[in-house]
């Protein structure tokens, strides 16, 4: 770490570099030599991986941006500080699009809540909002007034033509570009369609049965969970990360939970830790056993659903024991969890590891051998490695392409440190990969609860945390592994009972960006297969 | 073996005593055509719930239950429902077509029911090119979806319907080649006389190897015919919503849904006709006491126990596999059954020439 921070220093004596929670925090004043630093960061010093991008309001000091990247080879976790040019009416920072392929979407997104434009960004649309929008929502003068923006009864106004920046002569210059030409075929799956998982639209070119172009329009069930997070107090924001992927609830709780705590300076307990764990990886179990019987039944393989959702019940029923819920938990809080243990949980956890094995077995059995399934999975939406990391697909969609990307193996929280566990790592990276990586999570995931089960050690289910929880100014970033990847938050806190600002990275979102890169030239049913093996979820997707 | 035709001539004998022939003729006709309509609603009926009480047993359900005992009545409440729906008419399609396409699939599968071999002397019209007869109305349906697909003014249906165009006119030479290869062992096209033909023994055993190979192909076949899983592209829910009907609602669907499982017993009929025996009973040459046992069992029954045990083994196909890719589904079409079924019916007239059926 000391190394990276001597070559930055060297090649760029203009940062100032600092040391936050997550690793190396660099703030660069200047943005007009941000692609430069950029590239020295992403080709010299290998931080491959751009985890998010944290568009910011600074009020005074401007607007910017926080750059969070890691090194994948070294799990070296570095930030930097970028500030706008110009002034708030039209700010803008250099692209980073060329560098690493999945900011295209992110500077998307941080233009479509702050109005940075991002300069030679080739697609400068809005992300989530409509293009119609007036404002932009997380810069802290917005107006919310629902006048504004009032509830139109019209059809949204779709357009086939995007806008980029560019300098010219020292200049920005607006510039528009198509993205469909003229005479394409052009399909909507979506929003409402069964093989989307949610709301999801593809505007689909097509030739035929193939496909040459898929533009990602997101949006229809974004509920602005960054700025509602901006209004409520800090235990308040936590319900809303069971609302983003639904599946991971657990996981998503227990990092804003870790966040907090090490922000505020709280100390929990090991059974509180082995408690979070052990329900990560059952919902880890759950969500996987949910992805194997939608996908098969998104192939076709209608029986598989009912067999998949056999086991994914009986978590279910555990989780309803514990948390007096079956989606939206709520069950990790600042400074533990809600309540304690049901007396049946450490019979019904052995109950079910049981009978898991014996229910892999048959997946695999009737769907993974069968010789349709492995035509229509085998050599179909292959992501390389360098793809996968450039394009921020992690978990087991990164973890199929070869790309060690654990974020429990990488910076490891909580106990897994000390429960032995392998990294599933398959190198095909093609959609039978991404369904294999995740029956052998499954087996993994077992094999760390089955080591803490019966080891729960004795404590308080909940230490004691002030009632008003305040956390002192400053800015602290932490990743946990959800069950579709890498879900960065990051919490700027000006010192008061609220976050000032709560950046949360899902993983779901690059999944479903890299979509048209490994669909083009393949068939319009292989959409099928390569969607729906991203398993993205789409709440997850459009907070 | 009782022969139902002495029934059936007797009637007609009957009439004759009390009006002219044309009269006799036009009378029997009525009958048969409303007949023929019943039968085909309760035979659609029955198929729906079998098929969802099966597929439930597959997946560890139990399927309807709460409508009359053992859901017996669910299908007949669905069949009210779709009756009292609405037709959604569309602005922008071609509305003749549109309309005329529910019709065209289902008169396709209702003129197949007239040589199925219901029992013994109980074919509707006996002539002697009864099973080329029935391919060729079977080939009527697609037009019936292309149409569908294209008056929709859908780009979802439109794919559907060319999927399936492509799907439907490949698939029809694998079915039509098989069974031409078991038309060599039975040197007829007539029904009555292809069951007659097996009366000592089935044809899937006295054709032994090329009979079962032609057998696997028609059963094939006959499911991508039908557009059913894992061939069901055209309606590939998960691609396509629904395929090519889409934009029907109300019974201008229940039209599709009703030929869906007709077909389902027409190419399980026809397999059993040309496979087992149609309505001929089980019989095993040197087992006398058997085969008279066996032919107490009415013809009727026979056949149908045989086409509902064949739509088991369709419907097994589809709650078992996951759905094949338009591209494979032509490949296993052009590049395998093709060439083994051409292949298969050399072989068989090679059997049939040295007198090698059993």
């Amino acid at each position: 770490m000391a190394n990276t921070q001597e070559k930055i220093a060297k090649l760029f004596p203009q940062v100032t570099v600092s040391q936050g929670n997550a690793g190396i925090e660099l703030t660069l004043a200047d943005q007009s030599r941000w692609h430069d630093l950029a590239s020295a960061l992403r080709h010299e010093l290998g931080f491959d991986f751009l985890v998010t991008i944290a568009g910011m309001d600074w009020k005074e000091e401007g607007l910017g941006c926080v750059y969070y990247m890691v090194a994948s080879d070294r799990h070296e976790c570095l930030s930097v500080k970028v500030t706008a040019t110009g002034d708030r009416e039209k700010p803008y920072i250099q692209s980073v699009f060329d560098l690493w392929d999945i900011a295209t979407i992110f500077e998307r997104e941080v233009y479509d809540y702050f109005g940075i434009i991002f300069v030679n960004n080739p697609d400068m649309r809005r992300l989530f909002l409509n293009i119609d929008w007036k404002g932009y929502p997380l810069r802290k003068d917005y107006d919310a007034d629902p006048a504004t923006n009032p509830i139109s009864i019209e059809s949204e106004r779709q357009t086939d033509f995007t806008e980029s920046w560019v300098e010219k002569d020292g200049k920005i210059v607006k510039e528009i570009k198509r993205i469909f030409q003229p005479d394409d075929f052009v399909i909507n799956i979506g929003p409402q369609h069964p093989a989307t998982h949610g709301v999801l639209r593809f505007r689909t070119a097509l030739d035929g049965e193939i496909i040459k172009k898929i533009d990602v329009y997101l949006g229809y069930i974004h509920r602005g969970v960054e700025k509602i997070c901006e209004e409520d107090t800090y235990p308040q924001t936590l319900h809303f990360m069971d609302r983003l992927d639904y599946f991971s609830g657990q996981i998503y709780h227990h990092g804003l939970c870790m966040l907090y705590e090490e922000a505020a300076g709280i100390q929990v307990n090991k059974r509180i830790e082995v408690i979070r764990v052990l329900m990560d990886e059952l919902s880890r179990i759950a969500s996987h056993c949910l992805f194997i019987g939608t996908y098969c039944m998104d192939l076709g393989a209608t029986t598989m659903l009912f067999y998949a959702l056999r086991v994914r019940e009986q978590i279910l029923d555990i989780f309803e024991k514990t948390c007096g819920a079956r989606m939206t938990f709520n069950y990790a809080c600042i400074g533990g969890v809600m309540q304690d243990l049901h007396p049946d949980f450490v019979h019904d956890v052995h109950a079910l590891l049981d009978v898991l094995p014996g229910n892999i077995k048959e997946y695999n059995t009737l769907f993974t051998g069968n010789v349709i399934a492995r035509d229509r999975m085998e050599g179909v939406g292959v992501l390389t490695r360098e793809d996968a990391i450039s394009w921020a697909v992690s978990g087991p969609n990164g973890r199929a392409s070869g790309w060690a990307c654990d974020v429990r193996k990488n910076f490891p929280y909580a106990v897994y440190d000390e429960v032995d566990f392998d990294e599933i790592i398959l190198h095909e990276g093609d959609a039978m990969a991404r369904f294999k990586a995740r029956i052998l999570e499954m087996e993994q995931s077992a094999r760390i609860i089955a080591q803490l089960i019966d080891n729960i050690p004795e404590g308080d289910y909940l230490v004691k945390v002030p009632k008003m929880l305040k956390i002192p100014a400053g800015h602290w970033f932490k990743m946990v592994e959800g069950c579709r990847g890498t879900f960065g938050i990051y919490l700027e806190s000006d010192g008061g009972t609220i976050p000032y600002r709560l950046k949360l990275a899902p993983p779901c979102l690059p999944a479903a960006a890299v979509v048209d890169h490994i669909t083009e030239g393949e068939k319009i049913a292989d959409l099928i297969t390569i969607g729906g093996s991203m398993d993205y979820i789409v709440p997850d997707i459009d907070r | 073996m009782q022969d139902l035709s002495v029934a059936t001539s007797w009637f007609h004998s009957f009439l004759l005593g009390y009006i002219p022939e044309w009269a006799a003729v036009t009378l029997e006709c009525l009958l048969i055509g409303v007949g023929l309509l019943l039968l085909y609603a309760v035979l659609a009926l029955f198929y729906i719930l079998f098929e969802r009480k099966v597929c439930a047993a597959f997946q560890c359900r139990l399927g309807p239950n709460r409508v009359g005992p053992w859901g017996l009545l669910q299908s007949v409440a669905d069949m009210f429902k779709i009756l009292i729906k609405e037709l959604i008419t569309l602005n922008h399609g071609d509305k003749f077509l549109f309309e005329l396409a529910p019709f065209l699939v289902i008169i396709a599968s209702m003129l197949a029911f007239a040589v199925l071999p219901w029992g013994n002397g109980l074919e509707v019209i006996n002539f002697n090119v009864g099973i080329f007869f029935l391919l060729a109305v079977s080939s009527i349906g697609v037009l019936g979806i292309l149409l569908a697909g294209w008056s929709s003014n859908n780009k979802y249906t439109l794919i559907g319907a060319l999927r399936s165009g492509a799907q439907m006119v490949s698939y029809e030479l694998s079915m039509g080649l098989s069974v031409v290869t078991m038309v060599v062992i039975a040197g007829t096209m007539n029904v009555h006389e292809i069951c007659m033909a097996q009366e000592h023994l089935w044809f899937i055993f006295s054709g032994h190897i090329p009979a079962i190979i032609a057998f696997i192909i028609f059963m094939i076949a006959g499911t991508a015919e039908t557009n059913r899983g894992p061939f069901d592209l055209p309606e590939a829910e998960s691609e396509l919503t629904a395929g090519y009907h889409t934009e029907y609602s109300g019974i201008h669907f229940g039209f599709y849904y009703l030929a869906e499982y007709l077909n389902l017993f027409i190419v399980s009929g026809v397999a059993a006709l040309l496979f087992f025996g149609g309505w001929m009973p089980l019989h095993i040459p040197g087992f006398d006491a058997f085969n008279n046992i066996m032919d107490y069992i009415p013809s009727v029954v026979w056949f149908l126990a045989k086409a509902v045990a064949l739509s088991f083994i369709i419907i097994w196909f589809k709650w078992t596999f996951p759905r094949l890719r338009i591209d494979q589904l032509l490949t296993l079409e052009w590049k395998y059954l093709l060439p083994i079924n051409l292949f298969n019916l050399v072989l068989m007239v090679v059997v049939v020439l040295y007198r090698l059926t059993l």
